[in-house]
């Protein structure tokens, strides 16, 4: 079994990273998952997140949020409609995210209120995560 | 005959155009790369979405569980063109060749009977639009302000899709955009986005199995309305791309024309003046000759 995977994070303007990776943390709509070579193929659709990717021994981390995750056993592709390095997600840009969550979750139709309702509540957590405050809006 | 000074004066009108026309070809050569470059990194991103959807998508179709992105309402009798044209002219035939293409639809779409509404991103195709289907148009995109395209234009557009899909307002989509050939190459295309349309998927091409988490039926219904802006998105950036191909060339033809017409009006010029000296010659020697 090989040692490393490829692993592509793309977003619809551009190509993010690319990498051989040992080890890719995903969060997947269903809870976290960690894809190592020879994981069997699975898509999963992604929550927002942190998404770590370890390669050559350096961990990077990613807040992504929408979009699915693609795993073969030679390589994992994640299409995330949004992605940052975690770095770069200040508190403003943590706020726009959290208000458009809570938007959705307002306008959502009565059937797909729960969704909207997780999304928003799992935006507020990355937030949480990655160490900002996330102002959670009263639902 | 115009005068001498009426020749100066347009040599140095159509000089001033030559010059214009010269830049502008120079920066719609310039955001063409910038253009083309936006649509091979939005590639990968694009193909893969597709890949997925269509696989499942062939494995959920014709099941009673299939979105009704995907199965449709069942029914074609409302139509909606969503017309994609420039923000700008001077850019040759770019944005009546996609007017011209929604025409001919319309009006087959009209034959056949069917309800047709129309909503335009872009202007020009509005403007030209408005003329003889003044009563179809139900909404309009402004992209005037945006200076590059981002993924966010292409997903508010998608929702404003698919919340009108989801009041009922219409049945079947079909995007109008110019796919970008070459500089001198750009080709109207119709391309249907609601239902979304599945390509018979090669059975062989493709032959691992996945596993799905969470549910396929629950991965397709998050992945379609995102396929519907990813294609929105694909459709913005080749018709960005087109649009300043067609631009350039436009400009490079206008550019040349005004070589020509400098060219012409040069000649002409120095014939008058060669006349106007030869008829001061001629007054002065016969001046002297009737002395």
């Amino acid at each position: 079994m090989a040692d490393t995977m490829q692993f592509d994070l793309v977003s619809p303007e551009r190509k993010l990273m690319s990498a051989q990776a040992s080890e890719v943390r995903i969060p997947g709509a269903d809870g976290d998952m960690t894809a190592m070579p020879g994981h069997s193929a699975t898509i999963t659709t992604l929550r927002p997140g942190v998404l770590a990717v370890t390669a050559d021994g350096q961990t990077t981390e990613f807040a992504v949020t929408g979009g699915f995750a693609e795993i073969t056993p030679e390589g994992i592709s994640v299409l995330a409609e949004r992605s940052l390095p975690k770095g770069e997600v200040t508190q403003s840009v943590m706020d726009e995210w959290v208000a458009e969550a809570h938007k959705a979750h307002q306008e959502a139709h009565h059937t797909v209120v729960d969704d909207a309702a997780k999304l928003l509540s799992d935006m507020v957590a990355m937030g949480s995560h990655i160490g900002l405050d996330p102002n959670m809006p009263s639902l | 005959m115009p005068s001498l000074k009426d020749l100066k004066n347009r040599i140095t009108s159509v000089k001033n155009t030559r010059k214009i026309t010269k830049a502008m070809q120079m920066v719609a050569a310039a955001k063409l790369r910038r253009a083309q470059e936006a649509v091979e990194a939005a590639r990968p991103y694009a193909e893969r979405m597709d890949a997925v959807v269509s696989g499942l998508a062939s494995s959920v179709a014709g099941s009673d569980s299939a979105p009704r992105l995907l199965a449709g309402t069942g029914d074609d009798k409302v139509q909606l063109l969503v017309v994609m044209t420039g923000e700008r002219g001077l850019a040759g035939g770019f944005n009546s060749s996609i007017v011209k293409l929604a025409r001919n639809k319309i009006m087959e779409l009209r034959a056949q009977g069917k309800t047709v509404k129309i909503l335009t991103v872009g202007k020009k195709g509005r403007e030209q639009l408005r003329r003889d289907y003044a009563d179809l148009l139900i909404g309009h995109v402004d992209l005037s302000e945006v200076r590059r395209i981002g993924y966010d234009n292409a997903r508010s557009i998608a929702q404003e899709l698919l919340s009108r899909f989801d009041a009922g307002e219409f049945d079947v989509a079909t995007i109008f955009f110019n796919r970008f050939q070459s500089v001198i190459s750009q080709i109207p295309t119709a391309q249907q986005i609601i239902p979304t349309m599945v390509e018979s998927a090669d059975e062989d091409a493709d032959s691992t199995i996945y596993d799905y988490e969470p549910s396929e039926e629950a991965i397709l219904a998050d992945l379609l309305p995102r396929s519907v802006a990813t294609q929105i998105f694909a459709a913005l950036l080749e018709n960005n791309a087109s649009f300043n191909g067609a631009q350039m060339s436009a400009m490079d033809n206008a550019t040349r024309n005004a070589g020509d017409m400098i060219d012409k009006l040069t000649i002409e010029f120095n014939r008058s003046r060669q006349a106007v000296i030869t008829n001061e010659l001629i007054e002065i020697i016969s001046g002297a000759e009737a002395l």
